[in-house]
């Protein structure tokens, strides 16, 4: 027996339902780490949903067979109703995960969060020392808070998932990194590289690793991996290497509006977090029901199937196993989201990628010279 | 390592397993994922509830589907691979 399944059929022929929630209850976020996948412009974004909403959301999202959900941001504990929507989500049958900074949570909300029926709280750090942690994340308390509320979490009897984000300033702790996670007691520690997207690609040269760096880091990872699985740990590391390092693009989303449904703070229903700054409408669940927005509005329709591919994604026999790759990526890179990721070696702008790998080898930026996500920053994007 | 019909296997903590009308499946659910469940897989992790013995979760399964023969081999190669993957565990 092995198991699995293949997946769902949907409402309509060929669209499966969105299995996964990700709500992003607000943009308002007590750090400033420069690789924020939020919008550049957040601070011009409009009226956060109310509960009311949210709840409406959670309910449709669940009759449409949607089974996990995500509460994030910003920084999901600034909203007061957090406790609510988690019961409600609950009861609805979610599997609830709360993605956190970790700042402005304490032992009382740990605890109060699971009896409301809170099924896993994520704790995201910056670093494996308070000094390159707090100077990230822009916040001089922060790891320290982050350590407390780590071991608030495990002490609850969460499971426990650290993520880190990983990018050149900090990619050479991965020993110190995984130890920690180790000490700390972690079910599962997500490594994730930076992916270049929002704040991400507007800091990229100063964020990317060098090949070599990045090949060192994974050298680590494998052997700190062997030494785990000797010894029964059932810790599981998941290391997400950049795709700008690939010569084939990543499924991004697993397809344009086949798993994935993002609700950003003002109602605007998204196909995956970053798809905000594609220069096409999507719908908000002010104006139209989740299952109209799913299944009927042209935004979610626009890059499903594989009609609309130019070469040399058309003809391409990976077609049907990398969707084309990104769509945000083809945009950022190449100004049309239509082209094909630049990411792939057969796009005619795989040069970009070169360009910046290259740049990567010789970056000398530090820290200080990144722009922070802050809402002062922020201003400047929109003001222009 | 041989699997004893006398253990007790339970879901590890923060695994969730439930049925889902939309994917007319059983699921199991856990931090940030899921796995869809075959039949087979639905069924024997239906009778894992953190008291029942392997031997207890063979018998209740064989009185369900007597048409299948014995489940023994099938129940404990399930089980070890549902361990090793650490969906479950045994106390």
């Amino acid at each position: 027996m092995s198991g699995h399944h293949a997946m769902p059929a949907g409402d309509r022929p060929g669209i499966g339902p969105p299995l996964w929630l990700l709500a992003e209850l607000t943009y308002r976020c007590p750090l400033q780490c420069p690789y924020c996948s939020n919008p550049l412009d957040f601070a011009q974004s409009q009226q956060e949903l109310t509960t009311e909403e949210w709840v409406r959301v959670l309910r449709q999202g669940r009759e449409m067979g949607a089974a996990q959900l995500g509460f994030s941001g910003g920084e999901p504990l600034v909203r007061q109703d957090l406790p609510e929507l988690i019961s409600e989500a609950r009861q609805l049958g979610y599997y609830t995960n709360l993605i956190t900074s970790g700042l402005g949570l304490s032992e009382a909300k740990v605890t109060a969060f699971r009896d409301a029926g809170l099924d896993h709280i994520q704790v995201s750090f910056q670093a494996s020392d308070p000094e390159l942690n707090n100077a990230v994340a822009g916040s001089r308390k922060a790891f320290d808070q982050k350590l407390a509320m780590a071991r608030a979490v495990k002490e609850a009897g969460y499971p426990m998932v650290l993520n880190f984000v990983i990018h050149r300033h900090n990619i050479h702790q991965m020993d110190d990194i995984i130890s920690l996670c180790e000490r700390l007691g972690a079910d599962y520690v997500e490594l994730a590289t930076c992916q270049y997207y929002g704040w991400a690609f507007e800091n990229r040269e100063g964020l990317m690793p060098s090949k070599a760096q990045l090949e060192k880091a994974e050298a680590e990872v494998n052997s700190y991996r062997k030494r785990l699985t000797a010894s029964g740990s059932a810790m599981k590391l998941i290391f997400v290497t950049p795709d700008y390092y690939e010569e084939r693009p990543k499924a991004c989303m697993n397809g344009w509006g086949s798993l994935f449904l993002t609700v950003a703070p003002d109602g605007t229903a998204l196909p995956c977090h970053s798809a905000r700054l594609l220069p096409i409408e999507f719908p908000n669940v002010r104006e139209s029901s989740l299952h109209s927005i799913w299944y009927d509005s042209p935004g979610f329709n626009h890059y499903r199937g594989d009609s609309w591919m130019p070469e040399p994604c058309r003809s391409c026999d990976e077609k049907g196993k990398d969707f084309g790759g990104c769509r945000c990526q083809a945009y950022l890179l190449t100004g049309n989201a239509d082209n094909a990721d630049p990411v792939c070696s057969k796009s005619s702008h795989h040069d970009r990628i070169l360009a910046a790998r290259k740049a990567a080898d010789h970056a000398t930026a530090g820290l200080e010279e990144l722009t922070y996500r802050n809402t002062d920053n922020s201003r400047l994007f929109f003001r222009g | 390592m041989a699997m004893s019909m006398e253990q007790v296997p339970r879901l590890r903590p923060g695994f969730r397993f439930q049925w889902e009308p939309a994917q007319n499946a059983h699921v199991l659910l856990y931090p940030e994922g899921m796995v869809r469940l075959n039949d087979s897989a639905g069924a024997v992790l239906k009778e894992v509830n953190g008291e029942r013995s392997v031997a207890d979760i063979v018998t209740r399964l064989e009185q369900q589907f007597p048409d299948a023969g014995s489940l023994e081999n099938d129940v404990s190669d399930f089980l070890k691979d549902a361990e090793q993957q650490h969906w479950i565990l045994f106390t």
